[in-house]
C-alpha cells in the first residue's frame, strides 16, 4: 500500500491502483472455507439462542411493485410481534420498504424500536442520474427512514469507473445527513454481488464502498440470482475486518436475498463468528435481509418449544 | 399372507390368460442375478439372492441348457463359468423423497432378511428429519397435484399400473423373498388395484358429493376435496397392501408420506422406482423405510400433516400415542386395521381423506 488510505480516493488512478492492489481472492479456498463452516452443527440451547439472534437481525423486507399500504402495515405489525401467540419472540431489527411507503412504516412502527430502512437510488438497477438518486434518497430521509439501502452503479464499477461509484456513494452519504442534531440515516451500500462476476470484484467493491463512507455493505438487492451466497458473505466479512484494522472504523454487513431457512441463517451466523468474531454478532453490525426467512425461524422456534414440527398454516403469510 | 384373488379379473381390457406369471416365466430371473453362481468364491454369498424368485424350475431349465452349451459340468448348481465371472451388481435401497432417491440424512441403514432369514440387502433407516423433509416435499407437491384434473390423475394412476406391469418379474422375485405365497398373483392384484382406483378419480366426486335439497332459494352443493398431506403407515403386506393404501390417498388429490413395512421394505422402494417413472410429480408420494415406532409419532405430531393412516401400526400402544399426537391439529385418523387386501376395498379409504366443501349459491341469478 503505497498511498495512505485517506488519499486513495484523491484521483481515479490512485483509487484504481489501490483496489487492484488488494490481494486476489482464492476462489476455491473461499468456497471451501464457506462450505466447511456451513457444516457446523448448532444444536439445542445454542440453536435456540441463534434463532433468537437471527430474528433480532432480520430486516423484514417487502420490495414488490404490488406493495400496498395495507401490506406494509401488516408487515410492520409482524415486525413488532413476529409470533402473536408467543410474546417471548424478540422484535426484528428493521423493516425495509420503498421510499414512498417509508412515512407509513414510520407511523406504524412509532415507539416500537424497530427501525425503518428504505431502498433508494433507483433501486434495484441503479440506472438513473445522480440528481435523481440523491432526490430519491432525500425523499426517504425526509420521510423518516433510519437507514438507506443504496445500490451502486454496477455498470460504472465493471467498466472501471471507480471514482464515479465512489463519488455517488459519497453524495448519497451526504444526502443521508439530517441537519439539526437528529441522527443521520445509516447508509447501506448494496454491491449486487450477483452481477460483479468475480470474488476479486466483490472485495474491491466492498473496499470502495467502505472508503466512500458506507455504514453497512450489503450483498444484493434480492432481484438478481445468485444473491447472498456464503462465500460472497465471507469475502465481505473479511473486507470489513481488514478495514477495521486499517482505519479503525467498524462497518456492518448485510447479506440479503436467498436466505430462506433457519439453517441458512445459522450458517451465516457461524460465518460471522468465525470471520470477524462476536463483535459483529449484533443487529447493529450484522443484518439478514429476508422476507420468508422469518416464518421459518418462527417455525423452528416453535418446534424447539413444543417438540413437534410446526406447520406454515399457523403463521402469517408474508 | 393373504391369497391374492385377482379382484380385477373381470375388467375389460385386462387380458388375464395372456399374462405370463413371473414365477413360471423362463426369463423370470432378473438380469442382476448372475452372482448366485454355485462356484466357490464366485461373488459374496447371498449377493445374488436379492430378487431371485425361487421359482424356478423352468428358470433352471434355461440355465441348464446354457451350461451344456458351454460344455461345463453343471456341478449340481445353477450357473456357469461365464456368469460366475461377473460380479453381482447389487441395488442400494434408498428413500424416495420429492422425486429423488436420497440416503437417510442420518446415514443409518438396517439389514433386511428374507423370510428364511437370509440377508437380502441393507435398507435405509430414515430419521425424523427425513420424515420432516418428506412432509416438506409432499406439501410442495400438493398444490399442483390437487389442482390437476381428476382425469389427469386417473391417467397417471393408470400409468403407474402400466409401469408396475412391466416390472412383474422383479416384483414377483422380491415378493418371493419376503415369503409371499403366489407372488405373481400378488403383483397382478396390485396392478388391478391401481387400475381400479385410477377409474375412481373422476367418479368419487359424484359418489361422495351431493346436490343438497335446502329450504331456501339456493343451489346447495357439496363436493369432496383432498385433505392435504397424508402420513401413511403401510401394512406388512409388501406390495398389494402398500398399493392399496397409497392409491386411495393420491387418487383424490392428496399427497402422502409413506412409512413402508419395516419387515419387508424392499418392494416399497422398488415401487418408488415405478412411481418415479410414471409421470407422477415428485413429492406426491414419498417413501420412507425404517422403524415405524421411531417415525410414526413424529408424523402424527407434525403440524403440517393433515391426516394420518395408521393401518400398519401393529403396536396398540403406539397407535394410541399417535392418535393422541394427531389430535393436536385435528388430523383425520384412520385407525389400525388388518383387512383382507384381496377383498373389494370399497370407497372407504378414499372418503377417509376427503373434506367436504359445501357451497350455497342463490338461485335465479
Amino acid at each position: 500500500m503505497t498511498t495512505p488510505l485517506a488519499d486513495v480516493a484523491s484521483s481515479d488512478a490512485t483509487l484504481r491502483a489501490f483496489l487492484h492492489g488488494l490481494p486476489g481472492v482464492d476462489r476455491v479456498g473461499a468456497d471451501q472455507r464457506a462450505a466447511m463452516l456451513g457444516t457446523r452443527s448448532i444444536k439445542t440451547t445454542a440453536k435456540a439462542e441463534a434463532i433468537d439472534l437471527a430474528i433480532r437481525m432480520v430486516d423484514l423486507t417487502t420490495l414488490e411493485g404490488a406493495d400496498t399500504p395495507g401490506k406494509v402495515r401488516a408487515m410492520c405489525a409482524k415486525a413488532v410481534h413476529p409470533d402473536p401467540s408467543d410474546p417471548s419472540v424478540p422484535k426484528v431489527a428493521a423493516v425495509c420498504v420503498y421510499p414512498d411507503l417509508v412515512a407509513l412504516a414510520v407511523d406504524a412502527l412509532a415507539g416500537s424500536g424497530v427501525k425503518v430502512a428504505s431502498v433508494a437510488t433507483a433501486f434495484p438497477s441503479g440506472r438513473s442520474s445522480l440528481d435523481v438518486k440523491v432526490a430519491d434518497t432525500a425523499l426517504a430521509v425526509a420521510a423518516g427512514a433510519d437507514e438507506i439501502d443504496m445500490v451502486i452503479d454496477r455498470g460504472a464499477f465493471l467498466s472501471g469507473g471507480y471514482s464515479k461509484v465512489f463519488e455517488e456513494i459519497a453524495a448519497i452519504k451526504a444526502a443521508c445527513a439530517r441537519p439539526g442534531g437528529e441522527h443521520d440515516a445509516h447508509l447501506k451500500v448494496i454491491l449486487e454481488t450477483g452481477e460483479l462476476a468475480t470474488y476479486d470484484n466483490v472485495r474491491r467493491a466492498s473496499w470502495l464502498a467502505m472508503l466512500a463512507g458506507a455504514d453497512f455493505i450489503k450483498t444484493s438487492t434480492g432481484k438478481v440470482q445468485p444473491a447472498a451466497t456464503l462465500p460472497v458473505t465471507l469475502i465481505m466479512l473479511e473486507a470489513v475486518r481488514d478495514f477495521l484494522a486499517a482505519t479503525g472504523r467498524k462497518v456492518g454487513v448485510k447479506p440479503a436475498g436467498g436466505i430462506r431457512t433457519t439453517k441458512d441463517a445459522i450458517k451465516m451466523l457461524v460465518l460471522v463468528n468465525e470471520t470477524v468474531g462476536e463483535g459483529w454478532l449484533d443487529p447493529d453490525w450484522f443484518r439478514l435481509g429476508a422476507s420468508t426467512l422469518l416464518n421459518d425461524l418462527l417455525m423452528q422456534r416453535q418446534k424447539m418449544a413444543t417438540g413437534r414440527y410446526a406447520g406454515p398454516d399457523y403463521f402469517t403469510l408474508d | 399372507m393373504t391369497e391374492a384373488e385377482q379382484p380385477g379379473k373381470d375388467l375389460p381390457g385386462r387380458d388375464q390368460p395372456g399374462r405370463a406369471r413371473a414365477d413360471e416365466a423362463p426369463d423370470g430371473r432378473r438380469s442382476g442375478a448372475p452372482g448366485r453362481a454355485g462356484k466357490p468364491g464366485a461373488g459374496k454369498s447371498g449377493a445374488g439372492r436379492i430378487g431371485v424368485a425361487d421359482s424356478g424350475e423352468s428358470a433352471s431349465v434355461g440355465a441348464a441348457s446354457r451350461e451344456s452349451a458351454s460344455g461345463e459340468p453343471a456341478s449340481g448348481e445353477r450357473g456357469n463359468s461365464r456368469e460366475s465371472a461377473r460380479l453381482a451388481v447389487r441395488k442400494t435401497y434408498k428413500l424416495y423423497i420429492g422425486g429423488a432417491f436420497p440416503r437417510s440424512e442420518s446415514g443409518r441403514s438396517y439389514p433386511v432378511a428374507s423370510s428364511e432369514g437370509e440377508f437380502l440387502a441393507n435398507a435405509s433407516k430414515a430419521s425424523r428429519k427425513d420424515a420432516r423433509d418428506a412432509v416438506v416435499a409432499a406439501r410442495k407437491a400438493f398444490g399442483g397435484w390437487s389442482g390437476a384434473t381428476a382425469y389427469n390423475r386417473g391417467q397417471i394412476l393408470y400409468r403407474i399400473a402400466e409401469m408396475l406391469e412391466g416390472r412383474r418379474a422383479q416384483f414377483a422375485a422380491e415378493l418371493a423373498d419376503t415369503g409371499a405365497g403366489r407372488p405373481g398373483e400378488a403383483v397382478d392384484a396390485a396392478v388391478d388395484r391401481l387400475v381400479w382406483y385410477a377409474g375412481w378419480s373422476d367418479k368419487i366426486t359424484s359418489v361422495a358429493g351431493a346436490a343438497n335439497p335446502v329450504a331456501g332459494p339456493y343451489f346447495n352443493l357439496s363436493s369432496p376435496e383432498p385433505t392435504g398431506v397424508v402420513a401413511v403407515v403401510a401394512p406388512d403386506e409388501p406390495l398389494l397392501g402398500l398399493v392399496s393404501v397409497i392409491a386411495p390417498v393420491i387418487v383424490t388429490g392428496n399427497t402422502c408420506v409413506v412409512v413402508a413395512s419395516e419387515r419387508a421394505p424392499l418392494p416399497a422402494i422398488t415401487l418408488a422406482e415405478v412411481l418415479a417413472t410414471s409421470d407422477l410429480p415428485g413429492g406426491v408420494v414419498n417413501v420412507l423405510t425404517g422403524s415405524v415406532k421411531e417415525l410414526a409419532p413424529w408424523l402424527a405430531a407434525h403440524m403440517d400433516v393433515n391426516a394420518i393412516d395408521l393401518t400398519g401400526v401393529a403396536d396398540a400402544e403406539l397407535a394410541v400415542t399417535c392418535e393422541q399426537a394427531a389430535a393436536e391439529n385435528l388430523k383425520r385418523v384412520l385407525r389400525p386395521s388388518d383387512p383382507d387386501w384381496s377383498a373389494d376395498p370399497g370407497v372407504r379409504r378414499m372418503t377417509a381423506f376427503l373434506e367436504t366443501k359445501t357451497v350455497w349459491h342463490p338461485t335465479g341469478v
